[in-house]
This record gives structure tokens, C-alpha cells and sequence, in this order.
């Protein structure tokens, strides 16, 4: 099935408040998206996976993207199906203050650490996650480092995490008269 | 007489029997002797005999395995990897070292016994390297334990941590190993 089809199936059949702003393949878009309303996610996740024809059976990938402009986080799913050979991308905009979204474990297991992925690098919160810890930073670190306002703190344990140039050790400092009148 | 000087005598006292360090004052010719051969010997025996903890972090890891293999062959240098902290000399850092390993990497430091030496392997451990602008790596090896020998590159050839193992071992043979375990009495 195109990804019209896909769109057209899930707007008849689940309605145009879970499923809506597709946009086709163009210059812009290599793959073709879809917006999905974030509290239908897991319907409409359920609905891709089980319906005959569509069989979407394989989650590729969750990200995540940060847009300070947009005041959002958007969260990307990859969905692919290997028996029919047919894939769709499914965008989940989700407000920067307070990112809550369902979680889609039930639907597929192989989101459960890619969830957690998002949460740790993010900040984005799954309700109804098993096991929502980090996955890749430490249990201590404060902070989602792929947010676009994050700033790396002074030291981590004690170890600090700048490390000064070797060549500024070396440099010779002008005196400030001199670098004025220069 | 000056060719008679410069004839190898096999009799002739040694040439540093009038020195201070020589001098007779009850046995402590023996002992100076006696302590510099010890020394030796035990050296040659410890840089000889260097067990390596495996602890690959990245892509320099590779190059550690390669370097034990049967081409460079660390073997030879009677360097034997090892899989514990607690029966191994010689740490080779090899790979990018993330905040959350760095913690790790101290307590196995803190593990190994003394005398103990280490080796940072590639720019990574070195300094941070590609990665140092990111903010989950550690900026240097260095930042956490002490490092003995830096060896450069990304990643280093075997050879040139083959050269990074033999400089621990001049190391090792520098130094005075009685008087580091026993203390100064050693000196007699």
C-alpha cells in the first residue's frame, strides 16, 4: 500500500481527531508522515499492527527531536512491514514544558528501551512504561542533553569536563597596553 | 706504562674501590652490592612478566587484540592479558571513556595492586579526542587516575603499543623496587 492509502485507511476508520496533517514523499520529506494525536497513539499503533493489509510489524525506530521554536518535542516512530513491504512514519507533537505521552510497550516490546532512549536523551515521559529509567547516561545525571537548552555542568563526581588547550598553556599574554594599541 | 694502563688487568681492584659509595665500613660493601642485584633482578623478573587487565572501550580495542595476536605478539614481551584487576599489573586503556565507565574505571584502578601501571591507548583516553566536545565523555584518563604512559593515535597501531610496552618496562627497570616495598631500610 502508498502511504495514501495508509493515511485514507486510518482516517475512515479511526477518524480525523487521531490521524491528520499527512504529508506525501517531496524534496522536503523523504518519507512520507503523518500526524497522530498523542493520546490515540496506541490505538492507532494497535490498528496498524493487527489490521490485515497493513501488518505493520516491525518498529524500526523511535526518536526524538527537539523544536524550541515550535515551543515542541516531536516524537518520530519508523514503522515498517515486512509482508507487505510497506512503510510509514508517524509524528507525535508533544508540548516542551510537559511531554506525556502513552507508551506503546503493548503494542510492540521492542519499544520498551527505545522509550526509554527518548526519555533519557529527551525528557520525554511514557505513561504506562514498565520501566522507565535512563538507558544510556548514568542514573545520576541531572539534566536531557539532546534538548537544545541544555548546558553541560561544571563536573561530573568530581571530574571536571573541560580539559584547557595545550596551546593556550603555551601562549605568550601581551600586555594590555600593547594589545590596545595594536 | 701507559700501555700496561690500558691492558685489560682482570686482577686490578674495581675502578670505584676508593669512592664513598665502596668505602669499607663493616659490610656495606655487600649490602650496596647485594641491594643494586637484587634490584635487578627482581626488575628484570617484573618487566618481564607484565599482566595486562583486558579492558577495551572502543574502537582501540581492535588494535589491543590485534597487538596480543599472533603478528605483533605481545606474548613475547611476557605480557599475559588477564580478565581480573586483582592478578594484573598493567591497565591499557583502550577506548573512548564515557562519564558513567569513568566511575568504573577508578574502582577497577582502586582493585589492582600496587606496583600497578597504566597505559592510556589512543586520543580518546589521552585527551577526550574526536569526542571531547560531547557531553558524556570524559575529557582524558588522566582526569581520574594517574597515567604512566600516553600512546597516541586513533587508533594506535600494535607496534606503536608494543613501543607504549616497553616503555613501562624501562620504567619498571628504573626503578628501585626493594626500597618501595621494604622502605628506605632496604638502603642498609
Amino acid at each position: 500500500m502508498t502511504p495514501e492509502d495508509i493515511h485514507e485507511k486510518l482516517k475512515t476508520e479511526l477518524g480525523e481527531e487521531a490521524v491528520f496533517d499527512f504529508h506525501p514523499v517531496s524534496t522536503k520529506d523523504r518519507d512520507a508522515w503523518l500526524q497522530v494525536a498523542p493520546f490515540e497513539i496506541e490505538r492507532v499503533c494497535e490498528y496498524l499492527k493487527t489490521t490485515k493489509g497493513l501488518s505493520f510489524d516491525y518498529l524500526e525506530c523511535i526518536t526524538g527531536v527537539d523544536y524550541p521554536d515550535l515551543k515542541k518535542i516531536v516524537v518520530v516512530y519508523h514503522l515498517y512491514s515486512l509482508t507487505q513491504k510497506h512503510r510509514i512514519v508517524l509524528k507525535v507533537f508533544l508540548d516542551r514544558e510537559d511531554p506525556t505521552m502513552p507508551s506503546i510497550v503493548n503494542v510492540w516490546s521492542a519499544a520498551n528501551w527505545q522509550e526509554r532512549e527518548c526519555f533519557d536523551l529527551l525528557g520525554v515521559l511514557f505513561e504506562g512504561h514498565p520501566d522507565l529509567r535512563r538507558l544510556l547516561l548514568p542514573d545520576d545525571w541531572e539534566g536531557h542533553p539532546l534538548r537544545k537548552d541544555y548546558e553541560e555542568k561544571e563536573e561530573y563526581h568530581g571530574i571536571p569536563t573541560v580539559r584547557p588547550n595545550p596551546i593556550d598553556l603555551f601562549k605568550i599574554q601581551i600586555p594590555a597596553k600593547e594589545a590596545k594599541a595594536s | 706504562m701507559a700501555t700496561e694502563q690500558s691492558l685489560l688487568n682482570l686482577m686490578a681492584p674495581p675502578k670505584g674501590w676508593g669512592s664513598p659509595q665502596y668505602k669499607d665500613d663493616g659490610g656495606s660493601v655487600i649490602q650496596t652490592n647485594v641491594d643494586t642485584v637484587l634490584n635487578a633482578l627482581l626488575n628484570w623478573g617484573r618487566s618481564n612478566s607484565i599482566w595486562y587487565m583486558l579492558f577495551g572501550l572502543a574502537c582501540c580495542a581492535i588494535e589491543l587484540m590485534h597487538t596480543g595476536g599472533p603478528r605483533a605478539d605481545l606474548d613475547r614481551f611476557g605480557a599475559v592479558p588477564r580478565p581480573s584487576p586483582r592478578s594484573s599489573d598493567l591497565f591499557i586503556i583502550a577506548g573512548t571513556l564515557t562519564y558513567k565507565m569513568a566511575l568504573r574505571v577508578k574502582r577497577l584502578y582502586d582493585q589492582m595492586s600496587e606496583p600497578r601501571y597504566v597505559i592510556s591507548m589512543g586520543s580518546c583516553s589521552n585527551c577526550g579526542g574526536l569526542f571531547q566536545y560531547a557531553y558524556s565523555v570524559c575529557k582524558g584518563v588522566d582526569q581520574i587516575i594517574p597515567v604512566d604512559v600516553y600512546v597516541p593515535g586513533c587508533p594506535p597501531r600494535p607496534e606503536a603499543l608494543l613501543e607504549g610496552l616497553l616503555k613501562v618496562q624501562e620504567k619498571i627497570k628504573s626503578e628501585k623496587f626493594l626500597q618501595m616495598r621494604y622502605g628506605a631500610s632496604a638502603n642498609g
